[in-house]
């Protein structure tokens, strides 16, 4: 059994990562990737619940919630973290070789699945992780 | 290069696929085409009930999954004639491609010959799933 955490903090997460990339992808900054990338790394490796984010969720935003605690598996947000450090890391390489296509189409894709979980309580795991396991094996 | 394109096409169209994907998830769908292979007590893990069987495919990366396990399991406690069984798609790759399973969860609806009859897609609400077992005689 892993560790299950409060379902609020990666929807908050998502909403912070949201308006990080959509700022990212307005002004090409490549700098902002590169530190929303290290947010998706902390995120993917330690767990979601360890990220700058998260912390912010704990200390700021939880006390002053009233909706009642839903708990849920930590692995789900862990692989959207994961995906979300793929496309940072496209986007970065993309940024360094002179691909600007790349890093624009990159962080529209991160963007996407931010914002889609942000607003719609989007399962990126549910979507994509089959379909991967299918295409790998 | 600051410019609000990219951003606007991003937000439109998962603006768009969000609705959507929030529309469709739990509904029942028909199966319109051929009827697909004919399912097992073997296959499946679970003896098959007289009138359906509901058969949920899940992965370790899904929140609603459990969400979903826990709302069917809790509803055929009072339909002897229905039975519930949950596989984990993530080992059985073959059965998940013979079916053609595409996300998680999603439950088929067997009839009692074993039979898909249709399946969805998400968590179903209780209301979907009375509606999708009372299509089945």
């Amino acid at each position: 059994m892993s560790v299950s955490i409060d379902a609020r903090g990666p929807r908050w997460a998502a909403l912070i990562t949201t308006f990080v990339l959509a700022i990212a992808l307005i002004t090409s900054s490549v700098w902002l990737i590169a530190f929303q990338a290290v947010v998706f790394a902390i995120g993917a490796l330690r767990g979601p619940q360890f990220t700058p984010y998260a912390y912010i969720f704990k200390k700021v935003v939880k006390p002053r919630l009233k909706s009642p605690v839903t708990l849920e598996d930590v692995r789900p947000p862990q692989f959207s973290q994961a995906v979300g450090l793929a496309f940072t890391l496209v986007a970065i390489i993309g940024s360094a070789t002179g691909a600007g296509g790349a890093f624009t189409v990159a962080v529209g894709f991160a963007l996407a699945a931010a914002f889609l979980n942000a607003a719609f309580n989007f399962c990126l795991g549910c979507q994509m992780y089959l379909l991967i396991l299918r295409a790998a094996k | 290069m600051k410019t609000l394109i990219p951003l606007a096409f991003v937000l439109v169209l998962a603006t768009g696929y969000g609705l959507w994907y929030q529309r469709t998830r739990g509904e029942f769908r028909k199966k319109k085409t051929v009827n697909g292979p004919k399912l097992t007590a073997a296959i499946v893990g679970t003896e098959l009930g007289a009138r359906a069987t509901m058969v949920q495919f899940s992965s370790a990366f899904c929140t609603p999954c459990r969400a979903t396990k826990v709302l069917l399991e809790d509803m055929v406690k009072t339909m002897p004639d229905v039975h519930y069984a949950h596989i984990d798609a993530e080992s059985h790759l073959e059965l998940v491609r013979q079916l053609n399973i595409l996300s998680t969860p999603t439950t088929l609806f067997l009839n009692g010959a074993g039979v898909e009859v249709g399946r969805a897609m998400g968590t179903p609400k209780r209301v979907q799933v009375h509606a999708a077992l009372a299509a089945i005689h």
